[in-house]
């Protein structure tokens, strides 16, 4: 099931013209953010298929900004997003291509904080709902609507049941979890849909486990960053 | 949730006996792992942002980035006021707060996703001005809101409701067949009969493109929202009247998504086909970025 949520459907409550173009483009911009870990001081922002060809119309420059700067799809600063930003100290390039076989609506956004660079490619498939497609070179696929845990290790023999004991003893149910790695002992990176919100204590842990390089925590119902 | 499809969402309805709003309540505290109160809450506080951008779209002249349009709600809110409206003061008022909530969109001012923007107007316009009309108390009309809900979850699972997949159908269509079947509920028919409403208002919007001019979400769309209102209160009196869809819903519900699918891409969302490619529709455009880059 694509739609999970009532809310989903009736809703988000947000700032328009357009779900997918201007809430969808918030939720993606914030998804970012909080994979990034904090405010992005360089963000490059590439557009295609409909966002390309619409995006300055709906909005969705604004609202990708907006989202990076961890402001809510209802937040009515949205409008001013560019002088936000500014403000902020956040640079901001925004370009259009055109890649053959990606959803209508899709983004990848380049974060650049300190020495830490990442590049979140993601999806607006309506009603303000959106689906994250990949990080840096990982395969993923989720809509950042549960509490999210993203893990980046090292692909090593029992390091996933390791993860999901501490989920058992945080008592905390994995919606919905996959794993991509880049080679066999590789980099790896695991994505948790979390039913319950998750306590710092758990993800501390998680971090502390050997082969473990970064873990961010993703809950966008939620304000300010949880790196 | 326990259902994919509208059959087994009135066969879950008659055996619990309950309203398809009554189930969704209780399906959508189940799924989120939250009280039945606390999203009856979050629904009552969205029926609020709803009522908030009826009287907005009315009571202030809406001004879009644009400049192509704005006022239109007020203008029907005055046609109304001073003169015997064709459609009759109800569907008129619908109409008039359909387009308030649309332009207000366009502003960028604060709306619901019904299911999308794009079609954000429909049920409001439909909701306020039936409790208006009827009395009906907000409690009620939240009510109604989950029931839209449930309509909507079906159809986005079983088709698509943005318009850079499957059309206006997808967006303007869906918000009609919500607010027809939840309106149905609301004034006392079953579910089959919502139900029956949700297919018969789904096909009369089918094949319908988004083809909106220069790409804004203000032509054709804010009229489609004001049409949407009227044809779904429509589709609620073809149901009660005991009119059925003989083609069942679930099965014009895929129809849709087999329409959708076909589509060119220049027909969804892309300003590149349709009345965004009309002379008019490429002056407009050209115009506008022309004013936006000098």
């Amino acid at each position: 099931m694509r739609f999970k949520d009532v809310f989903s459907i009736i809703g988000p409550s947000m700032v328009g013209p357009s779900s997918s173009h201007t809430a969808g483009a918030v939720r993606l911009g914030r998804t970012a953010r909080h994979v990034l870990g904090g405010q992005p001081e360089r963000a490059e922002i590439i557009f295609y298929g409909s966002f390309a060809t619409t995006y300055r119309g709906h909005g969705t420059d604004l609202a990708i900004i907006a989202g990076l700067l961890d402001y809510d799809t209802d937040d009515l600063r949205i409008r001013e997003a560019f002088e936000q930003a500014e403000e902020a100290g956040m640079k901001v390039q925004i370009r259009s291509a055109q890649k053959a076989g990606v959803h209508p609506n899709t983004a990848m956004m380049i974060l650049e904080r300190g020495d830490q660079r990442i590049v979140v490619t993601g999806s607006s498939i309506g009603g303000g709902n959106i689906e994250i497609v990949s990080i840096d070179d990982f395969d993923v696929k989720f809509t950042a609507i549960y509490p999210t845990l993203l893990i980046f290790h090292a692909d090593r023999r029992g390091i996933l049941a390791e993860m999901t004991d501490i989920f058992k003893h945080a008592d905390a149910n994995i919606g919905y979890m996959e794993v991509d790695r880049k080679s066999r002992s590789g980099d790896a990176l695991t994505v948790i849909e979390s039913d319950e919100m998750l306590d710092s204590e758990c993800m501390d842990r998680i971090a502390e486990l050997p082969d473990v390089h970064r873990v961010c925590f993703i809950h966008l119902t939620a304000k300010g960053d949880r790196a | 949730m326990r259902f994919t499809n509208l059959e087994q969402l009135i066969q879950l309805c008659e055996k619990e006996q309950v309203t398809i709003g009554q189930l969704m309540v209780t399906e959508q505290a189940a799924e989120a792992g939250r009280s039945t109160q606390e999203v009856i809450q979050q629904m009552t506080s969205y029926y609020g942002i709803m009522k908030e951008a009826v009287l907005k779209g009315i009571d202030s002249e809406m001004q879009p980035r644009s400049g192509l349009t704005g006022g239109d709600a007020r203008r029907v809110h005055t046609y109304l006021q001073q003169g015997m409206p064709s459609l009759g003061e109800v569907a008129c008022t619908a109409m008039a707060y359909a387009l308030a909530v649309s332009e207000v969109n366009a502003s960028m001012g604060r709306i619901i996703a019904t299911p999308t923007a794009g079609s954000c107007g429909i049920i409001p316009g439909v909701f306020v001005s039936s409790q208006e009309r009827f009395g009906w108390s907000d409690e009620q009309m939240v009510q109604g809101l989950f029931s839209a809900g449930a309509i909507g979850y079906v159809i986005a699972n079983n088709s698509f409701v943005s318009g850079a997949e499957g059309g206006c159908q997808a967006e303007v269509g869906s918000a009609i067949g919500m607010a027809a079947g939840a309106l149905v509920e609301l004034r006392g028919g079953t579910p089959e009969q919502a139900v029956h409403a949700v297919g018969l208002a789904l096909k009369n919007t089918l094949g319908l493109i988004c083809d909106p001019v220069a790409g804004l979400v203000e032509i054709p769309c804010i009229v489609r929202n004001g049409f949407g209102a009227v044809t779904a209160m429509a589709a609620a009196d073809m149901a009660l009247a005991g009119i059925k869809s003989v083609i069942p819903s679930d099965e014009v519900i895929d129809v849709m998504l087999e329409v959708g699918s076909a589509m060119p891409e220049k027909h969804r969302e892309t300003a590149l086909g349709g009345l965004a490619q009309t002379p008019t529709g490429k002056r407009i455009m050209k115009e506008l970025y022309e004013k936006e880059e000098g």
